[in-house]
């Protein structure tokens, strides 16, 4: 066992781990940090994306199942359930991808967006091709990822104090959605018993 | 309550669904934890077909944190053959699929023996204590050497490799005339033989399983698409009585028809859960799913059309030999009868004959996977449209329109029986050929051509039809499918007015909480937001048949439809005796009871329900509820349809393909959300352009799966991709009163032959007329160089 100190989400935790456990196994099995999920074995799909900072204290994209738990020992992470402001407000990113319908069954979300948010800490205003070649370790099989690639550009538009579409570019006839995605009401939760959490 | 509302279905509503996906509170079922849950591991067989001649897990016993280990031979008087709910023939053969090995492994991958451990990394690091000798047996890959003559045998006490042969001619079931006739006759008549490879459905999350064996009340969460086929099968398959079993599909990370089935990793933990009476938990790695799970395609199609110089078909007869795999899964051998009725696709054809061989190899099992059939199908045919046309010189749009079913000639009778209830594929297509700027593209081809451009310019044509929403519960019994095709829903209004569907589908991506959350608006006359949509746990959704083969909306969407309208006629009777009037002069809108002629004498559904709730003023007889169940069974398929066209480059120097512009145009009848409809077509339809250009699970000659991860199974990320231009004809569907017709498979189906004709159609000067799917660069510069392809 060895002794790492890591802050995850904005907590600090000190933990002991096996030097054989990966990142992606401690945030899911020790801390409950279930939002991040394990896709493959071969780390090419990317669902395990986190950010993790560098010894500088710059945050990258990290596939957790390739870092090993001590190689976070005095980094920062943030995880798909730390993206939101602590006041809750959603991301840009989780918005454009709402907003973008961008997620099917949603298995390689948190990935797909800790990868897109990284993608635009190095390339603000990327094009289409940008964003494609960016988010080429992450798979998803639902998306066909024609929305993805929109929604990476709209939450671009919008770091940049652009307005975002409300709505998709391609639906003229769609509704205006009544409450934005931040203040809408989760779905209520389905009888479950203890989820790792 | 206004008395006008803006109708929801039809609306782009954002999904209701997003808001935890996008924040991380999910649950998946490797999510779940119970107090005292033990993990189990399986080791698997790394030989394609052997004999177990040693097997002792007394090492694995003990090893750090393992509680137990067992093998088949332990299982001898618990475990039974896994289910296939479809023996297409009465003859034939269904060998005993045990979850656990007995004496002898079939294909590499099948499941050997079983650790149970206090955490899964000492269960996994215990299989490595497990000692097995294996004695090698001949091993049988290809089909038809698998059904020549003196082949090995993957089950040798079945004495053959043939699994059935199963028939339809249109001759003799009275739905057409005689295929050798029309072939005698023919002015024209091409033979092609292709070969659908093998996939993977490559659902991202890979499947998991947690068992809490409570006596008198077993709780099964699976990553499944079928919780309630599951409940009974697995209360059939234990022998535990089907009301003690719950079983609960949480959020399931895709499945693409590859998590239909009552799987071998199912009942392992079920029997190892009853083993130790505690949780027991087991979460497949990528690598085991690749394997295990099961894959899809894998046929060989031999095909002759007949015509007469004018293009008009006379007859087409088709001869499938369908690989099964080792064993059958839960509808491995209906597979290919799915895309029987679909060769002729759109096209008015007056004799057909199809036949179908089902093979045994070692290798994983197939089963359904996006299209089920239907891609098949559908690729043959439209590739060999494209050799009409190019056999008489007429464009393959052209070729097409001469045999296709118009508008005003519907409802048609196919030549296999089926009334198509509607379609319009002249709308269709000209909204594609605009879409695509066809004619420019064309002639943009044949300035290429002439000037000998090293990167040559190819359009591929893909108009099809699918039948979906199944089933029709008779049709289905027909066939001898197993089960029914019906679906279930229930509403509830809440003492507070808010509504709680209950819905017999199983969504795993597809939105149902939206759609069907904007179906009941508009059948309630509440807002959208007052509806919540529950599914998948048998508890809660007590009935239901689940979701695959594009039937959600088409079945579960007008079972909804009907139970609203119970709770609308429930309601009215409460609200005559509430206003003093008579039930007949109640007019229902927008969520409120008015007397007609009476202004102001009204009373919303909401204040019924609570009326209701309270009890205290009811008329006699009348029950304190006002919600009600419906269970709706369709009397026929629905049949979207479309034109796909594809634009491919192909630089001749290297056969690299690029796909330049993808149009499509789809028909799914009435369309209650675009935004999800849209993202349906996109993800469909890159799941076709996969076939075409990216995917192929390989064996080499010893059994053994090359492809067995990500780093070999190509599934294509953004930067293989283009975008898709995806537009609308909608022609409502005059079978189910929404008009629907469902779009879950639409993509697939239609896109793998567009692009493989864009890319032969490029080549034509070279004389190429087919390459083997995938086409990868290498596969196309040798058919450009005239080697084989």
């Amino acid at each position: 066992m060895a002794r790492i100190s890591v802050t995850v989400d904005g907590v600090q935790y000190v933990d002991d781990v096996q030097p054989r456990t990966l990142l992606v196994h401690y945030l899911r099995e020790q801390l409950g940090k279930v939002g991040t999920v394990v896709g493959c074995d071969t780390s090419n799909c990317g669902a395990c994306t986190v950010l993790m900072t560098d010894p500088d204290g710059d945050a990258h994209g990290v596939k957790s199942c390739t870092v090993l738990a001590m190689q976070a020992d005095g980094r920062s992470v943030t995880t798909i359930e730390g993206l939101a402001s602590p006041d809750g407000a959603l991301h840009p990113m989780q918005r454009a991808f709402h907003e973008q319908h961008a997620l099917q069954c949603g298995f390689c979300t948190p990935g797909m967006i800790m990868a897109a948010v990284d993608l635009l800490q190095d390339i603000p205003d990327p094009t289409e091709e940008q964003v494609r070649k960016g988010l080429e370790g992450n798979l998803c099989r639902c998306t066909g990822y024609q929305n993805i690639v929109r929604a990476v550009i709209a939450a671009a538009g919008a770091q940049r104090g652009a307005p975002s579409a409300s709505e998709p570019e391609s639906e003229p006839e769609a509704a205006p959605e009544a409450a934005p995605a931040a203040e809408s009401a989760p779905a209520a939760e389905r009888a479950e018993p203890a989820v790792t959490a | 309550m206004t008395a006008v509302m803006e109708p929801e279905v039809g609306k782009a509503r954002l999904r209701k669904e997003d808001a935890r996906l996008i924040t991380g509170r999910t649950q998946w079922t490797d999510n779940i934890s119970l107090p005292g849950m033990l993990h189990l591991a399986i080791l698997r067989s790394p030989m394609a077909h052997a004999r177990i001649s040693r097997l002792d897990v007394s090492g694995a016993m003990l090893r750090p944190g393992v509680i137990t280990a067992f093998t088949g031979a332990d299982l001898t008087d618990r475990q039974v053959g896994l289910p296939c709910a479809w023996p297409v023939t009465e003859d034939m053969v269904h060998p005993d699929a045990l979850p656990l090995a007995k004496d002898t492994v079939r294909y590499a991958g099948e499941p050997v023996a079983v650790v149970v451990a206090r955490d899964a990394a000492s269960a996994v690091d215990a299989l490595e204590a497990i000692e097995v000798e294996y004695e090698s047996l001949p091993v049988v890959l290809d089909m038809e050497a698998a059904l020549a003559e003196g082949a090995a045998l993957v089950h040798e006490d079945k004495g053959t490799n043939k699994c059935y042969t199963w028939i339809f001619d249109s001759a003799g079931a009275g739905t057409g005339g005689d295929v050798a006739a029309a072939e005698a006759e023919a002015e024209v008549k091409i033979h092609r033989r292709y070969v659908q490879q093998r996939l993977i459905p490559s659902f991202m999350e890979p499947r998991s399983v947690v068992v809490d064996p409570k006596p008198g009340d077993w709780t099964m969460w699976s990553s499944t698409q079928i919780p309630h086929i599951l409940r009974t099968l697995l209360s059939l398959l234990t022998g535990t009585p089907e009301n003690q079993v719950r079983v609960i599909a949480p959020d399931v990370g895709g499945g693409f028809g590859g998590k239909i089935g009552v799987t071998a990793e199912e009942m392992i933990t079920f029997y190892a859960a009853e083993r130790v009476g505690k949780p027991v938990k087991y979460t497949e790695s990528r690598s085991d799913t690749m394997v295990s799970a099961h894959h899809g395609r894998d046929v060989i199609q031999d095909i002759t059309l007949s015509a007469r110089r004018d293009g008009t078909i006379t007859g087409l007869s088709v001869n499938l030999i369908a690989n099964m795999g080792a064993y059958l899964g839960l509808v491995t051998p209906g597979v290919p009868l799915l895309g029987a009725f679909m060769y002729n696709a759109i096209y008015k054809i007056p004799a057909y004959r199809f036949e179908c061989t089902g093979v045994f190899t070692n290798t994983t099992k197939t089963d359904a996977y996006r299209g089920a059939g239907r891609p098949e199908a559908t690729y043959a045919i439209e590739r060999i449209m494209d050799e009409l046309a190019v056999e008489l010189n007429l464009d393959p749009v052209e070729v097409r329109r001469r045999n296709w079913i118009k508008h005003e000639e519907f409802p048609f009778t196919t030549v296999c029986g089926l009334v198509y209830d509607s379609g319009n594929y002249d709308a269709a297509t000209d909204k594609a050929l605009q879409l695509l700027g066809y004619d420019e593209l064309r002639a943009e081809q044949t300035a290429r051509r002439s000037a000998g451009d090293p990167v040559q310019l190819g359009i591929g044509v893909s108009t099809f039809t699918e039948m979906c929403g199944l089933a029709p519960s008779r049709i289905l019994g027909a066939l001898r499918f197993g089960a029914g095709g019906w679906e279930s829903a229930s509403v509830r209004v809440l003492a507070t007015g808010k509504v709680e569907v209950i819905t017999g589908t199983s969504p795993h991506g597809q939105g149902h909480l939206t759609a069907w959350s904007q179906i009941a608006a508009d059948q309630l006359g509440v807002p959208f937001e007052d509806v919540e949509v529950r599914f998948g746990d048998t508890r809660v959704a007590h009935k239901g048949l689940d979701t695959y083969g594009s039937r959600s909306l088409a079945v579960g969407g007008i079972a909804l439809v009907q139970a609203c309208g119970k709770v609308v006629e429930k309601a009215r009777t409460v609200a005559a005796h509430l206003l003093e009037c008579s039930p007949d002069d109640l007019e229902y809108s927008a969520g409120s009871f008015q007397v007609r002629g009476t202004p102001g004498a009204t009373m919303s559904i909401v204040e019924i329900a609570g009326a209701v709730n309270a009890a205290h003023n009811l008329p006699d007889g009348v029950e304190p509820t006002i919600d009600a169940d419906a269970t709706f069974d369709p009397e026929t398929f629905s049949f979207p349809h479309g034109t796909h066209l594809c634009a491919a480059e192909v630089d001749t120097e290297t056969g690299a393909v690029r796909i330049r512009k993808y149009v499509c145009v789809d028909d799914v009848g009435r369309v209650v959300n675009p935004l999800i409809v849209e993202g349906q077509v996109h993800g469909g339809v890159v799941q076709g352009i996969a076939q075409a250009l990216f995917e192929e699970a390989v064996y080499d000659a010893d059994g053994n799966l090359l492809t067995g991860s990500f780093v070999d199974y190509t599934l294509p990320s953004a930067a293989d991709l283009p975008d898709i231009e995806s537009d609308r004809t909608e022609t409502p569907a005059t079978s189910n009163p929404l008009g629907v017709k469902g779009v879950g498979e639409a993509g697939t189906i239609a896109a793998t032959p567009a692009v493989v004709n864009a890319v032969v159609d490029a080549l034509r000067p070279y004389g190429v007329s087919d390459i083997q799917m995938p086409l990868s660069p290498e596969r196309v510069w040798r058919a450009i160089q005239g080697g084989a392809s």
